[in-house]
């Protein structure tokens, strides 16, 4: 392989090129989403390890919930292709069109955690729960999900274990994209963020608390920007876009796996 | 980044500089597609086994646009390519040793 040419101190010198051709920083991302492939296969394969020895396993999800997956599985693929142009905009150095192409991707990521999030509030509401989410109060469990949570409990401990941790990533991709773009500017509006998700949930929701998720991403990327402020280049936009990829591939696996082979055939 | 990696970025970025935007625009449309598909299948009163194989076929094939083209591994060396994707189909393959337990407890029941 060849040689890397460089000008270091007024003087041009040839250095060994990287054993695989890129950068640093971009062979750390790869290794850091080999080893959270390891996490989530650990998850999916615990999930089938459930669904092959429990002879009853429910089929709980009927047209309403695929409809919503695949509308969330169209956004997560929506905004794998803003990410890939914003990539291919920073190359060219169009700062202006990487904000704009990184603004559309978090769009997209925000409503699959939106959708993904009303859907878990329709599941936990009807009866599909864990024992340490609280009660829903005034509202009726149907007796179908309220069976399924007593007779098969490693269901919603799956499900929500694995939806659950992929929600986390996507949720801590848009922070890592609003950070890429909008760089310190983006920890107020994470703050509010944060204050909306928050007060505009109920108190026995699991994301009241879940919200506090973006006040730790805003003290952490608060440290993070305040200590080492600097205007993030091509190599950065593309090593951002290797991890909201690799969060759109594992959702080509849960999706399938998780809803379409528990749809409910009326 | 010191000198060496700015110089290395900068030639990779050159090398994506050379990518058309319409292949991203087709794989999209064809990871697009391919999700119809499953929803399609997803509806059809098929044997779970089957249904599947199938679909973690179409998942793999899915994976594989989203990793060669989005991710860009397609264009890496080959070393990148190999050692990357072996290390991970090796250690997700180890996982399946659990299977045949989740078969026994179905077959045989837990004492």
């Amino acid at each position: 392989m060849a040689d890397v040419a460089v000008q270091q101190h007024g003087v041009t010198a040839a250095y060994e090129a990287s054993l695989f051709g890129t950068y640093s920083k971009k062979i750390g991302m790869w290794l850091f989403l080999l080893s959270d492939s390891l996490t989530f296969g650990a998850l999916l394969y615990a999930y089938s390890y459930g669904r092959i020895s429990t002879p009853n396993w429910p089929t709980p999800f009927h047209s309403e919930s695929i409809r919503n997956a695949t509308l969330m599985t169209a956004f997560l693929l929506t905004s794998s292709l803003t990410m890939v142009l914003a990539v291919r905009a920073s190359v060219f150095g169009n700062s202006k069109a990487v904000r704009g192409w990184l603004l559309a991707t978090m769009a997209c990521g925000t409503a699959f955690v939106i959708l993904h999030g009303h859907e878990w509030s329709n599941l936990i509401a009807e009866g599909l729960t864990l024992p340490v989410f609280p009660a829903v109060p005034g509202h009726e469990a149907s007796k179908e999900f309220a069976d399924v949570s007593k007779t098969v409990p490693q269901f919603p401990a799956t499900f929500f274990g694995l939806t659950g941790m992929h929600m986390l990533h996507v949720t801590l991709g848009v922070v890592y994209l609003g950070i890429i773009a909008l760089r310190k500017k983006f920890i107020p509006i994470l703050l509010g963020l944060w204050l909306v998700a928050w007060l505009a949930t109920p108190s026995y929701s699991p994301f009241h608390y879940g919200a506090h998720v973006l006040l730790l991403a805003a003290i952490v990327c608060g440290v993070i920007v305040f200590l080492k402020p600097k205007v993030y280049d091509s190599s950065d936009v593309e090593v951002a876009g290797l991890y909201w990829h690799f969060v759109d591939l594992v959702w080509m696996f849960i999706f399938p796996l998780v809803y379409l082979m528990s749809t409910r055939i009326l | 980044m010191d000198a060496v990696q700015v110089a290395i970025a900068e030639r990779v970025a050159e090398q994506h500089r050379h990518h058309g935007k319409a292949q991203f625009f087709y794989v999209w449309g064809a990871l697009l597609l391919i999700t119809g598909i499953e929803v399609y299948l997803g509806y059809q009163n098929m044997e779970p086994v089957r249904m599947l194989s199938i679909l973690m076929g179409l998942s793999i094939i899915k994976a594989g646009l989203i990793i060669g083209y989005f991710m860009h591994l397609k264009f890496e060396v080959s070393r990148m390519k190999w050692l990357t994707m072996s290390a991970l189909v090796f250690c997700l393959a180890m996982m399946c040793i659990f299977f045949p337990d989740a078969f026994r407890i179905l077959h045989l029941g837990v004492r």
